[in-house]
């Protein structure tokens, strides 16, 4: 019995060993040629899409039913909150439907050119990693449904962030608090020009910004659309105050990574400035 | 006849709990859950059940699962390829190198090695994953997710014992 333990764990030493290498071994491969590693992760996203898609779905049908229930509980108060709101919101929408009307007609006298029609695709976030050094999420679309690299993820609220791997069946979005999500964005009224950059917290830092500003804590975060790879006019998020002393705008992002149960992707038919090889992957 | 045949069919399925508990726990890690606020860090699940099983059980988890469910997690989290399994296999090659030494302890005891060996673990996480993708990651968010999976792991080990007590005993009629 005591033998047979040992040549067992003999034999384990070296199966570990070789494992540890083989590890060591895909690294660096994976380090060599990132888009071999990013494809095969794509193939292997394909295969568990339908799996982690059938499992989320009770878990989302029981977050909503807690989510619902917490609203019936405060449905009194936010009745009162919401009837005051939508008075507001209706004036809001009176002056929007006059500035719209104005605004088409100032184009028509410029003779502006619009902007690309965008196509939408529509898709259910089904994984959410909710990793330490990724903010990403999954979708149940990809190559096959026309997602391409590179382009707009919205939801209801705002941008959400782009796509950045795409597999036949399923697409990873690189969410705008991720840190490798770096955004070309506009300030407040008077549109400054800064660069919105993802350190993996829920509030991106505001960098490259010019050096007299008037930005302060309310301001509205839109995308400018410099480098091509968004559109323009995108609501990102709002300013909010940092802790006094430091110079660090943050913004407080409309996207609710807790909350996102479907995105849009909004392809411009614009390539910007992620034109490599696997662009040509799905369509053009 | 077909008793036995179903007799091996059961053995074979249970004997592959533990490996199909880990799968499902690499899905689970993926699963859009809303946790109080806005912070969307799941816990190393998959950490819990190596730690546990490579304790307990570590013939019934054979290291290749181990170091393939660490390659899944690495796609489907899109780390780098290979950072989850090296992690994961190293830390299954010191519990059960260490099954002797820690074995049989009283939980508080084996909470306070899993702390402690989580803690090597999300820093070798921390430094691959650093070094691989040539930035220097923030460290808060991996500190939640550790403080998060150490704090449930007693949880997991519930449903960990609960899955061991179905499962025949090392050495019994069923091995081999």
């Amino acid at each position: 019995m005591r033998a047979s333990l040992s040549i067992r764990q003999g034999a384990h030493r070296s199966t570990f060993a070789l494992f540890l290498l083989l590890a060591v071994g895909i690294m660096l491969i994976g380090k060599a040629d990132p888009t071999l590693y990013e494809r095969t992760r794509m193939a292997i996203a394909d295969i568990a899409v339908p799996v982690i898609g059938a499992m989320s779905s009770p878990v989302a049908a029981s977050a909503e039913f807690i989510e619902e229930s917490k609203h019936l509980l405060a449905a009194y108060d936010e009745n009162k909150v919401l009837r005051d709101e939508n008075e507001r919101l209706r004036q809001w929408h009176a002056a929007a439907q006059g500035l719209q009307s104005e605004n088409a007609r100032l184009r028509g006298l410029l003779n502006f050119t619009p902007e690309a029609e965008a196509t939408f695709i529509t898709g259910r976030v089904i994984g959410d990693s909710g990793g330490a050094f990724l903010r990403s999420v999954l979708v149940d679309i990809g190559g096959r449904d026309g997602v391409r690299k590179g382009v707009a993820a919205i939801d209801s609220n705002g941008l959400v962030g782009r796509v950045a791997e795409v597999g036949q069946y399923s697409a990873r979005i690189l969410l705008i608090t991720d840190l490798n999500s770096r955004i070309p964005v506009l300030v407040g009224d008077n549109r400054e020009r800064a660069i919105l950059a993802g350190d993996n917290s829920d509030r991106a830092r505001l960098v490259y910004l010019p050096p007299e500003r008037s930005i302060g804590a309310g301001d509205l975060v839109v995308t400018s659309g410099h480098g091509g790879a968004f559109p323009a006019g995108l609501p990102v998020g709002i300013v909010v105050s940092t802790s006094e002393g430091s110079s660090e705008l943050r913004v407080q992002p409309f996207l609710s990574p807790a909350r996102l149960e479907f995105v849009r992707l909004m392809d411009f038919g614009l390539t910007g400035v992620l034109q490599d090889q696997d662009l040509g992957l799905a369509s053009q | 006849m077909s008793g036995s045949s179903w007799n091996s069919f059961d053995a074979i399925a249970r004997n592959s709990t533990p490996s199909l508990l880990l799968l499902f726990l690499v899905v689970l890690g993926q699963l859009p859950f809303s946790l109080p606020g806005d912070t969307a860090v799941t816990p190393y699940f998959v950490l819990m059940a190596v730690f546990y099983w490579g304790l307990h059980r570590p013939d019934l988890l054979p290291a290749i699962i181990v170091f393939l469910v660490g390659l899944l997690q690495d796609a489907l989290e899109g780390e780098p390829f290979g950072a989850n399994a090296f992690v994961l296999i190293a830390v299954y090659w010191f519990v059960a190198s260490q099954q002797r030494h820690i074995g049989g302890r009283s939980f508080l005891v084996l909470w306070l090695v899993f702390a402690a060996v989580g803690l090597v673990a999300e820093s070798l996480r921390w430094l691959l994953v650093s070094t691989l993708t040539t930035t220097l990651i923030a460290p808060w968010s991996i500190t939640f997710e550790y403080l998060m999976t150490v704090a449930l792991y007693p949880i997991l080990t519930i449903a960990f014992v609960l899955a061991q007590r179905t499962l025949p005993r090392s050495g019994g009629d069923f091995m081999d």
